[in-house]
């Protein structure tokens, strides 16, 4: 049944779909099916501080997971063609090291979003709109190299893979394929730059 | 690379993908058998074997050497390869390379059957076949008194049996032609697992279906062949072709009406991929056919190994393999006969 018409990521989708639907029919008052206004209000109340937190854990969640599943696409390959071809292992570790630089943008980035989690005093409780506009570009930086750096790996991991294969079978191919992982390690780069620039002008203790 | 495999599939295919890839890599070149062409004796062969991938299994074989020896030491080395990566083997590659294997099975069972009924040695029938395809109980093939006892007690357990189930009642065993029951069975199993492929979906079924589609077409021209002159019917031939291919079904309508060489002609040409073949085949050759089917066969695999992660290498590989030990056997048997002039007709070249 499996892989025919139910692909596996439906198992995930379906009932968070149902869940949020009923979520927001459920919620507010009774006179409207769905009630936006409240629902707008549930979401303009939410802390600046989760989304900043969020931004946080994903720029480094997801740069990890694309950079693991770089290395493991290029390693297992690395690895079952070098028992034939041990010459290839030393070259090769270039693609894991391309892999493993995607994480370690991520962890870069992380690490200069969170200097930017300040404590602020609410003034009669409310935050300003400086505070949710930092709130807000710290989860956008965090999302854009987060997922910038996810394909990113993968994308090395991958090419990485075909250019151990064809190096065993053909060593002068190695140069012409590391070109192609150069290009493809440059788009984790961009996520990190523009991530710098949407939260480095922001900051909880700002004015407006 | 069709769809997202490559995503996914290095989890649990990825090394063994590799190490097909270096198999593949050690595999014999036109420098190789132009070094094997200049032998003058088998020590000879066996001393420029010794310096490829086949060095382990025939640097210790004592002189006086048999074609014999040469070749079932290097079928050894693609057995023993192909056990490895089996023995590594997660589920569904396990069963795609279960899959590669059960045409020996058809083979081995065919012939133990058939030796039994002329009453050999049960032990020389086993020598004989091939070890790729054995499975356990083989030995008691022979011990079968007829076809129902056959089926009951030794082919029920193993892999080759939804295929005698399908299409053979027990009555239909006893009377059937040794042949054809061979033929139905491997028809069977390609239509089966062209159906497993299909369902592996992706990278896999493209490429396993077009390499299982020329099988297909090519055992039709053969049984076609084969049959011309026979008492074979119309629709019993019919019956022998498989479900798929580029053949299926206008193809094989014309085929089973064929009844000589240019009439079977006519019917493949109308396919372009096998228009190619028949043209270079002068008016009235049937001899070369077999040779210009072993390089389309040859060409198809190498262009398997464009794609990466895929399961079609692994067939691939074992397709090359053998063709390498037809080669070497040919070559072995030029030289061993002194019969050097037409030892370049029978290699096909793999790269």
């Amino acid at each position: 049944m499996e892989g025919t018409l139910l692909h596996p990521g439906f198992f995930l989708l379906a009932p968070l779909a149902i869940a949020s639907f009923c979520f927001m029919v459920g919620v507010g008052s009774s006179d409207r099916f769905i009630d936006w206004p409240y629902l707008w209000l549930l979401f303009r109340n939410i802390s600046p501080y989760f989304w900043a937190v969020m931004g946080v854990a994903l720029c480094v969640g997801t740069s990890i997971l694309g950079a693991a599943w770089g290395i493991f696409v290029t390693g297992s390959s690395l690895v079952g063609a070098a028992i034939r071809v041990p010459r290839i292992t030393s070259k090769n570790l270039i693609s894991i090291i391309f892999c493993e630089a995607v994480a370690i943008y991520g962890v870069i980035v992380a690490i200069i979003l969170q200097t930017k989690l300040e404590n602020i005093t609410r003034k009669q409780g409310l935050f300003t709109k400086g505070n949710m506009a930092a709130g807000y570009a710290i989860f956008g930086a965090g999302l854009t190299c987060g997922f910038s750096n996810l394909v990113c790996g993968m994308c090395v991991g991958i090419v990485g893979s075909s250019c151990a294969l064809s190096d065993a079978q053909n060593s002068t191919l190695f140069v012409k394929i590391l070109v192609v992982e150069i290009f493809g390690s440059a788009l984790g780069l961009f996520g990190v730059i523009v991530g710098i620039i949407m939260a480095g002008s922001q900051g909880f203790a700002r004015v407006a | 690379m069709w769809g997202w495999e490559q995503l996914y599939f290095n989890i649990k295919d990825g090394f063994l993908e590799a190490i097909v890839r270096g198999h593949r890599g050690g595999l014999l070149t036109v420098p190789d058998y132009n070094n094997l062409t200049q032998c003058e004796a088998l020590d000879d062969i066996k001393l420029n074997l010794t310096a490829t991938d086949y060095g382990a299994y025939l640097a210790n074989e004592a002189s006086p050497l048999y074609t014999s020896t040469i070749v079932d030491k290097c079928t050894q080395k693609l057995v023993d390869d192909w056990n490895n990566m089996r023995c590594q083997a997660d589920e569904t590659l396990a069963k795609f390379l279960d899959f590669c294997t059960y045409g020996h099975m058809i083979d081995n069972v065919v012939l133990i059957v058939t030796g039994t009924l002329h009453e050999r040695d049960v032990q020389e029938l086993l020598d004989k076949c091939h070890p790729l395809g054995m499975f356990d109980s083989i030995a008691t093939l022979a011990v079968a008194a007829n076809m129902r006892e056959l089926y009951r007690l030794v082919l029920v357990d193993t892999p080759l049996a939804p295929y005698f189930s399908e299409n053979l009642t027990h009555e239909d065993l006893d009377e059937m032609n040794i042949e054809i029951m061979r033929n139905t069975l491997y028809k069977a199993y390609l239509d089966d697992f062209a159906a497993f492929c299909g369902k592996l979906g992706g990278t896999t079924a493209e490429v396993m279906s077009d390499l299982l589609a020329f099988e297909a077409d090519r055992r039709a021209l053969n049984i076609t062949l084969n049959s011309i002159g026979t008492e074979l019917t119309r629709d019993d031939r019919k019956k022998l072709y498989s479900n798929f291919g580029l053949l299926y079904p206008h193809g094989h309508n014309e085929l089973s009406i064929a009844e000589d060489f240019d009439q079977i002609r006519a019917a493949m040409e109308k396919v372009p991929a096998y228009a190619n073949v028949f043209n270079k085949l002068g008016y009235g050759e049937a001899q070369m056919l077999d040779k210009l089917l072993y390089e389309e066969e040859v060409k198809r695999c190498c262009a398997c190994f464009e794609q990466q992660f895929h399961y079609g290498v692994f067939y691939a590989y074992m397709k090359l393999r053998e063709q390498e030990i037809r080669n070497i056997m040919w070559v072995s048997e030029c030289v061993a006969q002194d019969q050097k002039a037409r030892i370049n007709d029978g290699i096909v070249f793999l790269f």
